[in-house]
């Protein structure tokens, strides 16, 4: 597995890619994180859907990190872009072939490849991180929002946890994307029926439907990157996130041991 | 010793029969041939012997190891299968160091086989900026890259100018000298001919034929190529050689008379006895190309 993940991550690793979706994560966090702080009295709202978060609670230990888990819907979609192409193009470029005949073991193929591509998450995870609070630090003067709890074990203890959920959102984001580009075996199909149902069809059922937030992927895993909201529970966003991913996951893996590779 | 062994081995696609009951073997250091007209069912046999596709019937072993069992045998085994597939946004060179990665082989011998396969200088190329020779000519680099015992390679000679085609031949045989067993698809049946010890003929994905390239050409019929001096005369000289029981034709001014090479003599004097007289007499074997339109009645 560890050789199949290596071989991926020469992919992985091409300046095109890695620095482009860097910049992406960059670019993004950066936004969401401004328009936290420039935007704090603004009546139209600072973060999503329209809410405001105020000076008190970016106050909070936890408020240092109140830009970065906004972030993470974005990230995910960055993930989910990356996961699912990088998958759905072994189908397109005809490449799967050689890859399985190098490693037949083809649930391993499948382990290396997620593996790599978790690697590559987990770099712009961090990178976004580091983004959003230097950020947060440079624009709390201007945003008059006293920053002294955020230097606390609490600011730090949270900031761990927000990590983790918006690291968890992220793969399950890029596990979504696998799945998609697994079943599509093509990148723009994949990508483009993912992102419009994360995007769109979602928001309009969650708006549309009461309480259907807490049973759709997409509200789920921004559930999990705040550690719970308005939509659901931590607790439930991770158990009907994971019955969802298990499902998917257990079905794609039957579905490429078994599937003749004829492309 | 055999690299490859299938018995009956066989993949329907619903009702749509791919490859049926095929049955053929080849021996270890050989070069073999393997010919049909398109859609006869190469790829696909090629695709189960690689383990890509699951044989709906049949028993097959490669390098001793059965088809259900690929990884038993894929990391000695090197394949290029329907053309060369590769990422377009990576270097030739870092391409193969991907699939030496994967391998576990050593990614140090990747320009030594670019070298090899005269990419030398265009390995830190794009495969996007390839041409189709090129391109083709990192597939069989790719496929070098475990050493391999036995060597599959589909169609790889395409888009490969005559002095790539020529170089692939000469590489193939100095494989296969060397031990390596090598199991070839091509249209250009001329080269196979050239290279083959053996062959494997397929036919709406039946086996017509599975044994030495040699045995097959002497199945055929000769065939001795007349001309005469007087074109006028080739109808009597057909007549000539039916009346001994030789049948014949005349293509562009040509009798192609079927006989033995040493008939030809006896033609020859039958001829001048009759007054005609030959400017060329030519004994010939069909060549593979013959034999495999007559085989599977495909002309195109």
């Amino acid at each position: 597995m560890i050789r199949v993940a290596l071989a991926e991550w020469r992919k992985l690793r091409r300046p095109a890619l890695f620095l482009g979706t860097m910049s992406a994560v960059t670019g993004v966090t950066a936004l969401i994180t401004s328009l936290l702080f420039l935007l704090i009295d603004s009546n139209r709202g600072n973060a999503r859907e329209g809410q405001l978060i105020n000076r008190a609670t970016l106050e909070l230990p936890h408020g240092i990190a109140v830009g970065f888990s906004s972030s993470a819907g974005l990230l995910g979609l960055v993930a989910f872009c990356v996961f699912a192409s990088q998958t759905a193009q072994e189908y397109t470029h005809g490449t799967l072939r050689n890859l399985l005949v190098r490693q037949p073991r083809r649930l391993v193929l499948l382990a290396g490849k997620f593996l790599a591509m978790t690697i590559f998450a987990l770099i712009s995870v961090i990178l976004s991180a580091i983004v959003s609070i230097a950020l947060a630090y440079a624009l709390s003067g201007r945003a008059k929002v006293i920053t002294t709890a955020w230097s606390t074990a609490d600011a730090r203890s949270g900031l761990l946890h927000t990590f983790i959920n918006v690291f968890i959102s992220v793969i399950a984001y890029g596990l979504i994307g696998m799945i998609l580009g697994l079943l599509l075996r093509s990148p723009i199909s994949s990508i483009s029926i993912g992102v419009a149902w994360l995007l769109v069809v979602e928001s309009i059922i969650a708006i549309t439907v009461k309480h259907s937030g807490k049973w759709l992927p997409g509200q789920l895993m921004t559930s999990i990157a705040s550690g719970g909201d308005f939509n659901s529970s931590y607790s439930h966003a991770m158990l009907i996130l994971f019955s969802y991913l298990s499902v998917g996951v257990i079905g794609v893996c039957i579905l490429f041991r078994r599937r003749d590779v004829s492309n | 010793m055999l690299a490859i062994s299938v018995s009956d081995l066989s993949k329907k696609y619903g009702e749509r029969v791919a490859v049926s009951h095929a049955n053929f073997e080849v021996p270890f250091g050989t070069i073999c041939g393997f010919v049909g007209p398109n859609g006869s069912g190469k790829t696909t046999t090629m695709r189960m012997l690689l383990g890509l596709i699951s044989p709906t019937g049949g028993r097959g072993l490669v390098l001793g190891q059965p088809l259900t069992a690929p990884e038993k045998y894929l990391d000695r085994v090197g394949a290029m299968i329907e053309g060369p597939a590769f990422y377009p946004g990576l270097s030739g060179a870092e391409n193969l160091r991907l699939l030496a990665t994967l391998g576990g082989y050593p990614t140090d011998q990747v320009q030594g086989l670019l070298d090899r396969v005269g990419l030398g200088d265009r390995g830190d190329s794009k495969y996007k900026t390839y041409s189709l020779g090129m391109k083709q000519r990192l597939g069989i680099a790719a496929s070098l890259l475990p050493n391999p015992q036995l060597l599959m390679l589909d169609e790889p000679t395409n888009g490969l100018d005559p002095a790539g085609i020529q170089e692939v031949r000469e590489l193939l045989r100095n494989l296969a000298d060397a031990g390596t067993t090598v199991f070839v698809s091509s249209h250009l049946l001329s080269e196979i001919e050239m290279i083959s010890d053996s062959l494997v003929m397929l036919r709406k994905g039946e086996v017509i034929f599975a044994g030495r390239t040699q045995d097959l050409l002497l199945q055929q019929q000769p065939v001795i190529l007349a001309k005469s001096a007087n074109p006028d005369d080739l109808p009597r000289l057909l007549q000539i050689a039916k009346e001994s029981g030789h049948d014949g034709t005349i293509i562009d001014g040509v009798a192609h008379i079927l006989g033995p090479t040493e008939w030809a003599v006896d033609l020859n004097k039958m001829a001048f006895e009759s007054g005609i007289i030959l400017a060329q007499l030519s004994p010939m074997l069909p060549t593979l190309e013959d034999t495999f339109f007559e085989m599977t009645g495909d002309s195109e």
